[in-house]
């Protein structure tokens, strides 16, 4: 297999990967024991999402007057909110809707800045000079602030934090691809497909493409952990889902007024965090799952 | 003469990249929906009353012309006047600045005190119980969301504790004492994730830097391990901590934003969630631009830093 290094901090690899070679990659991933620890506390949360209508006791606005700020007892399980919601079923349905946002937003800035940096990259010439000046630009800005600015002119909701949260994600993701291009598209099996005349899309997705996919998901992994944090203080400063939807930083928001309520905040404070460090494992188990591969 | 050439040309590097993110902020604020002459007129103003406050304001004119008199205007130092508090925005950033830049000047600090020390014993210890626990705390301080730490905080200190005041601020000239009272926790907030950042890149330069020849060397002409480690492994392994430290002053600054809304400190990041609230587009203008500019100028001394700690590169 060929490979090469880019100037960045990740490898690169340059062919697409044969099944098998999953399924080792996959072997190896489940070996490291962060990583898997990562895979499975994060595959959890995705699936206790995704069937939270069926695993949550109580429907997410389901409103108990009866029991307004209960503790968790053998009812209510992690307590209730100030109007007597169940945290845990609003904690269940509140990952559909962050761990949404997450992997709709990070899902469009890795389609979003991969095209971006394919293209710049690929070409090169004032096309990279004029792309790569206004990603230095967007760079420039931290990245809450950028969400912030991107908010404050498309309103504060649950889908323009979204796209505020990928807009902040695409620089990121077209840098890294673009300098991986750049090591790729010298390579002898890409040089060998022009030489045969390929276009330039058909070179672009089926040869260099898939040389540089690998780095990009392992960016992708690591980049969702921060992601998932910029939703939180979005949906906590009340510029992401609006009441009543639940999302785990606006529940925390909730919690502020009532601090005496200790579940209020502990739990979803416990479930991001718990998110953020599956992400951060995850990732870290991809890249050295990846770096053991170009070991061999 | 040399260190001067150096910053002037890295001042001047700054000019196209500082014309491109004005321009940026600007297009954005023009993408906002609604005519501005409605939220300083109000509902009731006629067709010409609009017109003429529209001329007035210059918005009539091409958006070129619009851009070149906001960047004149800007450097001029006139930033506009806020719409919901009909303060000038230039009065506003004059007490929102040092809020911002104590906060963070202070988080800065607190990581460099807690990860220096941190990650200098995990190198020596390492896989020792100290270097598990190190490791340990780095990897749960990045995943740490600030606005957690910040409750998490406030529920013991001020709530079980009862050491600290929960929120507000009071210049330190006023009162210094409750100033540092005010200031702590959200200061642990954010720099917290910094020193855990800090924690990691420290161990591992030191690991790095240790297992070097000079260092080896030192240790055979009779250096004393403290004079090794302080004198001769330090000074290289702070060269990648100052590169984080000086990468994730944006990440800092955005932590600032939350924390300044947690513990209620009329800072920048406060300045900016109350505009994009009350669509005050003003004060959000200047607060990103200060921001930016802020984060543009610590790269730049960040770069300066490189030059003092590492004598090896040449200017």
């Amino acid at each position: 297999m060929q490979t090469a290094r880019s100037a960045g901090t990740l490898p690169v690899a340059a062919a697409a990967p044969p099944a098998s070679l999953l399924a080792k990659r996959l072997r190896r991933l489940l070996r490291h024991r962060l990583g898997c620890i990562g895979l499975v506390v994060l595959a959890s949360m995705v699936l206790l999402a995704v069937f939270a209508p069926l695993i949550a006791p109580y429907g997410p606005d389901e409103v108990d007057f009866d029991a307004i700020l209960v503790p968790p007892d053998a009812r209510f399980w992690l307590g209730t909110d100030d109007v007597g919601r169940d945290v845990l079923s609003r904690l269940l349905f509140g990952g559909r809707v962050s761990l949404g946002i997450v992997c709709g937003a990070i899902g469009s800035a890795f389609l979003i800045g991969s095209a971006i940096g394919l293209v710049s990259g690929f070409y090169g010439g004032w096309v990279d000079a004029v792309i790569m000046r206004i990603m230095d630009g967007l760079l420039a800005f931290p990245l809450l602030v950028l969400a912030l600015g991107i908010i404050a002119v498309l309103g504060p909701n649950l889908v323009n934090a979204m796209i505020a949260i990928a807009v902040i994600n695409i620089p990121g993701f077209a840098r890294l691809v673009r300098g991986q291009v750049l090591s790729v598209r010298q390579l002898d099996y890409v040089q060998a497909a022009r030489s045969i005349g390929a276009s330039d899309p058909r070179i672009m997705l089926g040869h260099v493409w898939p040389g540089v996919v690998g780095n990009v998901i392992v960016y992708a992994s690591l980049r969702s952990s921060s992601a998932l944090i910029t939703e939180s203080s979005l949906a906590f400063l009340g510029l992401g889902a609006e009441p009543p939807t639940p999302s785990w930083g606006q529940m925390l928001s909730t919690a502020m007024q009532y601090w005496d309520a200790w579940w209020l905040s502990l739990f979803p404070g416990l479930t991001i965090f718990c998110a953020c460090l599956a992400l951060n494992f995850l990732g870290d188990g991809l890249r050295d799952v990846l770096d053991a591969r170009l070991s061999d | 003469m040399r260190l001067v050439r150096f910053i002037a040309s890295r001042l001047l590097q700054l000019v196209p990249l500082l014309a491109l993110v004005t321009f940026l902020i600007f297009s954005m604020m023009q993408l906002l929906p609604g005519d501005p002459t409605f939220a300083i007129l109000g509902e009731q103003a006629g067709a010409a009353e609009r017109a003429a406050l529209r001329e007035k304001l210059g918005l009539d004119q091409p958006l070129p012309v619009q851009y070149a008199r906001w960047v004149t205007n800007t450097l001029a130092g006139d930033l506009g006047t806020s719409l919901r508090t009909h303060e000038p925005v230039g009065d506003m950033l004059r007490t929102r600045i040092p809020v911002t830049l104590q906060l963070t000047v202070m988080a800065i600090a607190l990581s460099l005190l807690i990860g220096v020390p941190a990650g200098i014993v995990a190198a020596l210890k390492r896989n020792s119980m100290v270097d598990l626990v190190v490791s340990f705390l780095s990897m749960g301080g990045v995943a740490m969301p600030f606005f957690w730490m910040g409750m998490l905080l406030i529920g013991l200190f001020t709530l079980h504790l009862g050491w600290l005041p929960p929120s507000g601020y009071v210049p330190p000239g006023t009162d210094l004492w409750l100033n540092m009272k005010l200031m702590i926790m959200p200061t642990i907030t954010i720099g917290t994730t910094m020193a855990a950042l800090v924690m990691r890149q420290t161990r591992t330069a030191m690991l790095q830097v240790l297992s070097q020849d000079y260092i080896r060397t030192a240790r055979a002409k009779g250096a004393g391990e403290g004079r090794v480690v302080l004198r001769h492994a330090l000074r290289n392994a702070l060269i990648p901590v100052v590169t984080v430290v000086g990468l994730q002053t944006g990440a800092l600054v955005s932590g600032a934003v939350v924390t300044e809304t947690i513990f209620s400190l009329p800072g920048l990041g406060r300045m900016l969630v109350e505009g994009i609230f009350e669509r005050d587009i003003a004060p959000v203008q200047a607060a990103i631009l200060v921001i930016v500019i802020g984060v543009l100028a610590v790269n730049l001394f960040t770069d300066l830093a490189y030059v003092l700690l590492d004598r090896r590169i040449k200017l």
